[in-house]
């Protein structure tokens, strides 16, 4: 009970800020001369009144609004960042802008965060749960960027030390051909290749460890003593070994995905129960029938944690080895060179795609497990 | 547990340790000859068979250093060069340890007050946490030259960015594990607290907190480890001045694959006795506070 007390009180004044905020933005806009186009005012002035509106009525229709309602206030926050960032207009910093901008982007940034509270404290069903489930964050990482934006062409930070978000997404889209060849090279032929050699022969050696008791007892120690070892540090060796091109990153990504898929495989080989085991037993079947039908099935949650774990070791892996040497293309290279040039927007354009490829790698992982391992427990509605 | 030790696994891991050092040195004996038998050639010299075996394990600048070589590499750097030296490992070690004993600590001390956010603000929880658990999918370590330039060019060099990078790897695992670790208490307990009147605050000090150690020490065995990493590659784009990081780039400039190894090992050596470290301390912290030993 006090939880949901403090939340609506936090909100009030979140509110508050808002609407006082609003008024001071908009107030000093009609003193002094903003620079930004005309439709950033009235939206402010229009949620502010409507804001005020709805703390008047607050008492009577209390907290429960309908998801619409809901939907039309994300809106409403999206729109109000880009009004309160058009007030900017060309400006990059150039000139400092007046104390309306910087009311308007408190306004914006207290809206949003009401927002957040708001949504976070409210109880939705069916597809609408789902929904603001994922409305929830992506509204907590447009503010963030909303206000990265706002700070850094507001305050005029130079532009090599933090270039805003804008100026990334232009250079993205700018340079799609050298971040496809990027692409190309760290993640198709170096971290692909190496992920699935090295996840495939931890299986294979989990397999036969888990066969040959005495292998495991050797191995298993030395693998999870590896899993603390910085890994990394072979990457020299291997583009010593292996030359510049992508073969010596794949290595290490075979070695980084090794050990903890052959750990994981053989903790989930012995994941079954006693009682499945003893059934197996009952109906004669050999080791490989048990491996088969029982034990690798009741190990797949295990074998996909550590795929999922390899998916992120892999893409660093080939990203800082292209650190140590590599052809002049690949997405640890590209980031490494223009660091040195700095060509910041180009550094984050590659980050930002790493982050992408990680999650869609990351998310065909968790649709694969949902698929195969349905019967989890985890999965159960 | 009696007897097995043996058994179970001294004779095992010492079969797998022995194997890896005969396949060490067999690898070095095949990477090493080629280059080696060119150079016979080259200068007319023919050699016995165990010459020639000697010639491929003496190499100054192997493929594949013998671990002999490395062990001799490791023992002249650490023992017999000054600490102060440039060419001690001792002293690179420090100053890798040092970045990443301060990154580990607050890599530590921010992903507590995280995980402490999420568990008692419920707006943290819906809107952070989703970020946490997307940011694990991200490769991180891409971000490093870039902190490392950027901070250097607001004039803050040294220690502190190399700690940042440690920091920025170290806060995830401690926050993720202290969320799971603090939740841990039971339904029972908490309603337990609440039939005492605690406030939040009692709740965390007395239940939330202790329940949530032994999820700290696993969590921070991860961290730790993390950070060492973090150090190592945030070390790379300084451009070599010092550190396990610089040693391993100087050592692939130069092809000095002995200096390579052995850094590496040196590194590893850290490794261990951090995640030693931490594991034996979180031991005699869980005997201290009455549990069982694991």
């Amino acid at each position: 009970m006090s939880q949901v007390q403090m939340i609506s009180r936090s909100q009030k004044v979140l509110e508050w800020g808002f609407i006082i905020a609003t008024g001071i933005g908009v107030a000093v806009s009609f003193t002094t001369n903003p620079s930004g186009p005309n439709y950033a005012l009235p939206l402010f002035i229009g949620a502010g009144i409507g804001a005020l509106v709805l703390r008047m009525r607050a008492k009577t229709i209390g907290n429960i609004l309908s998801p619409a309602t809901h939907l039309f206030d994300l809106a409403l926050a999206i729109a109000l960042f880009f009004a309160a960032i058009s007030m900017l207009g060309d400006n990059q910093g150039a000139q400092s802008p007046g104390l309306h901008f910087w009311a308007l982007i408190l306004a914006a940034w207290l809206f949003a965060w009401a927002k957040v509270i708001q949504l976070s404290g409210a109880h939705f069903s069916g597809y609408a749960k789902w929904f603001f489930d994922l409305a929830i964050p992506a509204l907590f990482g447009a503010t963030v960027l909303f206000l990265w934006e706002a700070f850094v062409r507001g305050a005029g930070v130079p532009f090599v030390l933090l270039p805003p978000p804008s100026a990334i997404g232009a250079r993205f889209l700018a340079s799609i051909p050298i971040l496809g060849a990027d692409l190309y090279q760290t993640v198709f032929k170096a971290v692909l290749f190496g992920y699935f050699v090295g996840s495939i022969a931890g299986f294979l050696v989990a397999v036969l460890a888990d066969r040959y008791k005495f292998l495991a007892n050797g191995l298993l120690p030395i693998g999870n003593m590896v899993s603390a070892l910085p890994i990394i540090g072979i990457a020299p060796i291997m583009v010593i070994w292996f030359g510049f091109d992508w073969q010596s990153k794949a290595a290490v990504v075979i070695v980084m995905t090794f050990f903890p898929m052959l750990v994981n495989t053989l903790a989930g080989l012995s994941a079954s129960g006693n009682m499945e085991r003893d059934l197996m037993r009952t109906y004669a079947s050999n080791h490989w029938q048990t491996l088969l039908k029982l034990r690798l099935p009741a190990a797949m949650p295990f074998i996909f944690n550590a795929l999922k774990i390899n998916s992120t070791l892999a893409m660093i892996g080939a990203i800082v080895s292209e650190f140590f040497g590599t052809p002049v293309v690949g997405m640890g290279f590209r980031i490494s060179t223009e660091v040195g040039r700095m060509n910041l927007d180009m550094v984050w354009a590659e980050i930002a795609l790493a982050a992408i490829v990680g999650s869609l790698f990351y998310g065909a992982l968790a649709l694969l497990e949902r698929t195969i391992t349905f019967w989890h427990p985890s999965y159960r509605r | 547990m009696n007897g097995g030790f043996v058994k179970d696994r001294l004779l095992p891991v010492g079969t797998a340790l022995l194997l890896l050092i005969v396949a060490w040195y067999a690898g070095t004996y095949f990477m090493n000859a080629p280059f080696q038998r060119d150079q016979n050639e080259r200068s007319n010299v023919t050699v016995t068979t165990s010459e020639f075996i000697a010639q491929t394990m003496s190499q100054p600048k192997p493929t594949m250093p013998a671990p002999h070589q490395v062990a001799q590499n490791l023992w002249k750097h650490t023992f017999g060069v000054k600490l102060s030296s440039n060419r001690s490992l001792v002293y690179h070690a420090g100053v890798t340890l040092s970045s990443t004993l301060l990154g580990f600590l607050m890599g530590t001390l921010l992903g507590i007050i995280i995980a402490v956010g999420i568990v008692h603000v419920r707006a943290l929880d819906k809107s952070f946490m989703p970020w946490i658990i997307a940011s694990q999918t991200i490769p991180m370590l891409a971000v490093a030259p870039m902190i490392i330039v950027i901070l250097a060019a607001v004039n803050v060099t040294g220690l502190l960015p190399k700690a940042l990078i440690s920091t920025y790897l170290s806060f995830f695992p401690v926050a993720v594990g202290m969320v799971k670790g603090l939740r841990s208490p039971e339904v029972m307990h908490i309603d337990l607290m609440r039939t005492y009147n605690a406030s939040a605050w009692q709740t965390f000090w007395k239940l939330r907190a202790p329940a949530s150690v032994p999820f700290f020490f696993t969590s921070i065995k991860v961290a730790v480890a993390a950070s060492l990493v973090g150090a190592i590659v945030g070390e790379l784009p300084t451009g070599a001045v010092a550190g396990i990081g610089s040693k391993l780039l100087a050592g692939s400039y130069y092809s000095q694959t002995i200096d390579v190894f052995a850094a590496l090992i040196a590194g590893s050596i850290i490794a261990i006795l951090l995640v030693v470290f931490v594991d034996v301390v979180g031991r005699f912290v869980n005997v201290r506070m009455g549990g069982k030993p694991a």
